[in-house]
């Protein structure tokens, strides 16, 4: 597969397309263009389900799992972190269909608190935090076949979700009680899609970085909805943004030296603007 | 509007088609919501459910369409069949349980949201996923639906640019897609202009006829109720009062729910 790649990006006239040489830039090329769509398109609901706060809280808890993970001694602290960020989206779902408060109050609970959490962990016994600065910025030169190819999965996994029950979580977005009498387990939809983000959201915060990542699942679905007119083209034009949005900051990173993940960030910014000046008149 | 009425206020059902209610409690977080709620639903009949906010209206029809836990009873009788039991595990089996088409209060669409009428009707209906283009065959499924409450040419409008009437109209279409047994209207006419109200009403009274259907509605809008409905139904956490519009309207429950002063030899 990866031969394949190789192969492929050779033809390119860059610089770094040489062949034999360079395959950092070349497996973060691939990876961007697997994980650009992800983010496109799980973006779309995360924007029209006002869950942009959620996703934001979502990679504050996937630190905690991290400092978690690392003071347990595993090898690996991202799977703790999986794990971490699962039981936080789950148990954030209960907490909001059995209290009366409102959802951007439940998250800012859960939020602070794994914050907290995460730093008082990682600090114990007088630690310092600085190992966990890496994860802020995020280092996508860093990533190896072996991620590409879970990425590649995930983002497999979340079509399959979307052919199966984009339709359902979407009814459940626009009126719970008119889709559960129309048969959709509302709830299990709910807890499913935060479980896909949630998962989404830690797998690839090593590469994108924290402090980054839910940017990349606002500005691409919020720039569409400027210029969409119907759930197709919101569709197309999330998941298109995101794309040349993130090969673009790839290279603007490599050739200006800059994070790959605030450049692909900036230049998101940027296609919300354009698509703002260009936006619909209803 | 025409006004159409087959309102015998019969008690018993005998073997017509109806929806019975029988002592229904509902308790939210331990506060009764609900209790003692008991009336007949005919087929055919347009009953309004009016009372003030917090009555229960609401919780009231998401009994019946089986989403909040109650006790006491809830069964539908099918013109001369055996009796079903809603909200009863064993009433499920398929082809008993009666369909029930719900039209919820007025949602909101952000007037930027990218949802067609066609994508919110097609993920409603079907298990096409709408952010893939919808087929044409879903389409003109859509717009034959849409042609029941005289909305074809509202497919390609976006939600949030509808007016008040118009998406009634759509979630009209919506509940009648499949056509139901029982079909519940959660204040259709809030927010919507006087044509519309007409428009609405003169299509519930076409659906009744035409599908037999019984049509159970909550209002606040008392004016109206003479012309289109057979039988209102007074709530506020119980049933204070039940029968034919002016009867309802008249009584003094009527007037102490609404601190209404009533004419000669009333109460304040």
């Amino acid at each position: 597969m990866m031969q394949l790649w190789y192969f492929l990006v050779d033809l390119l006239p860059f610089e770094w397309a040489q062949t034999g040489s360079m395959y950092f830039m070349k497996n973060a090329l691939l990876a961007v263009l697997v994980i650009s769509p992800l983010f496109g398109l799980l973006s779309t609901m995360v924007v029209h389900s006002r869950m942009s706060f959620f996703s934001d809280a979502l990679g504050h808890s996937a630190f905690t799992g991290m400092a978690i993970g690392a003071i347990c001694g595993f090898g690996e602290p991202t799977w703790a972190a999986v794990v971490f960020a699962v039981v936080f989206a789950v148990l954030f779902n209960l907490v909001r269909r059995r209290s009366a408060l409102t959802s951007d109050t439940v998250i800012g609970v859960f939020s602070s608190t794994a914050v907290a959490l995460g730093i008082f962990i990682s600090t114990l016994g007088g630690r310092s935090f600085t190992k966990f600065n890496s994860l802020l910025i995020g280092d996508i030169l860093s990533v190896d076949p072996g991620k590409i190819g879970l990425l590649a999965l995930i983002l497999l996994a979340v079509l399959a979700l979307w052919a199966v029950s984009f339709n359902h979580l979407m009814l459940s977005t626009v009126h719970p009680a008119l889709a559960g009498s129309r048969g959709v387990k509302v709830f299990w939809q709910e807890t499913v899609f935060s479980v896909a983000i949630a998962v989404v959201v830690t797998l690839s915060m090593t590469w994108v970085g924290l402090l980054v990542i839910n940017s990349l699942l606002v500005l691409p679905a919020a720039s569409a909805r400027n210029t969409a007119r119907n759930m197709t083209q919101y569709h197309l034009f999330s998941v298109l943004g995101a794309v040349v949005c993130g090969v673009a900051g790839l290279m603007t990173s490599y050739y200006l030296g800059s994070s790959a993940g605030a450049s692909i960030t900036l230049y998101l910014a940027v296609w919300f603007a354009l698509s703002f000046s260009a936006r619909k008149k209803v | 509007m025409r006004k159409i009425k087959h309102g015998k206020l019969v008690s018993g059902c005998a073997d017509a088609c109806c929806l019975k209610l029988e002592g229904l409690n509902v308790r939210l977080d331990g506060e009764p919501i609900l209790s003692d709620v008991s009336f007949h639903l005919h087929c055919g009949e347009i009953v309004a459910l009016i009372g003030p906010n917090g009555a229960g209206k609401s919780s009231l029809l998401r009994a019946i369409l089986g989403q909040l836990p109650y006790s006491g009873s809830i069964t539908f009788s099918p013109a001369g069949g055996p009796a079903i039991r809603l909200g009863d595990p064993t009433g499920t089996v398929k082809g008993t349980r009666p369909l029930v088409g719900y039209v919820p209060q007025s949602p909101t669409f952000d007037r930027g949201d990218p949802l067609s009428v066609l994508d919110f009707f097609t993920a409603a209906t079907s298990n096409w996923p709408v952010c893939l283009p919808v087929p044409t065959r879903y389409r003109e499924q859509a717009a034959a639906c849409l042609a029941r409450v005289h909305g074809e040419d509202l497919l390609d409008k976006p939600m949030g640019s509808l007016s008040g009437g118009q998406l009634q109209r759509v979630l009209l279409a919506l509940a009648l897609d499949p056509v139901p047994h029982i079909l519940l209207l959660d204040e259709p006419l809030s927010g919507v202009d006087v044509e519309g109200e007409h428009q609405l009403l003169d299509m519930l009274d076409e659906l009744r006829t035409q599908y037999d259907l019984s049509i159970f509605l909550t209002t606040h809008d008392f004016a109206t109720l003479e012309h289109f409905a057979d039988k209102v139904v007074l709530l506020n956490k119980q049933v204070l009062k039940a029968g034919s519009p002016s009867e309802v309207l008249s009584s003094p429950e009527f007037y102490r729910t609404f601190h209404l002063r009533m004419g000669k030899g009333g109460e304040e």
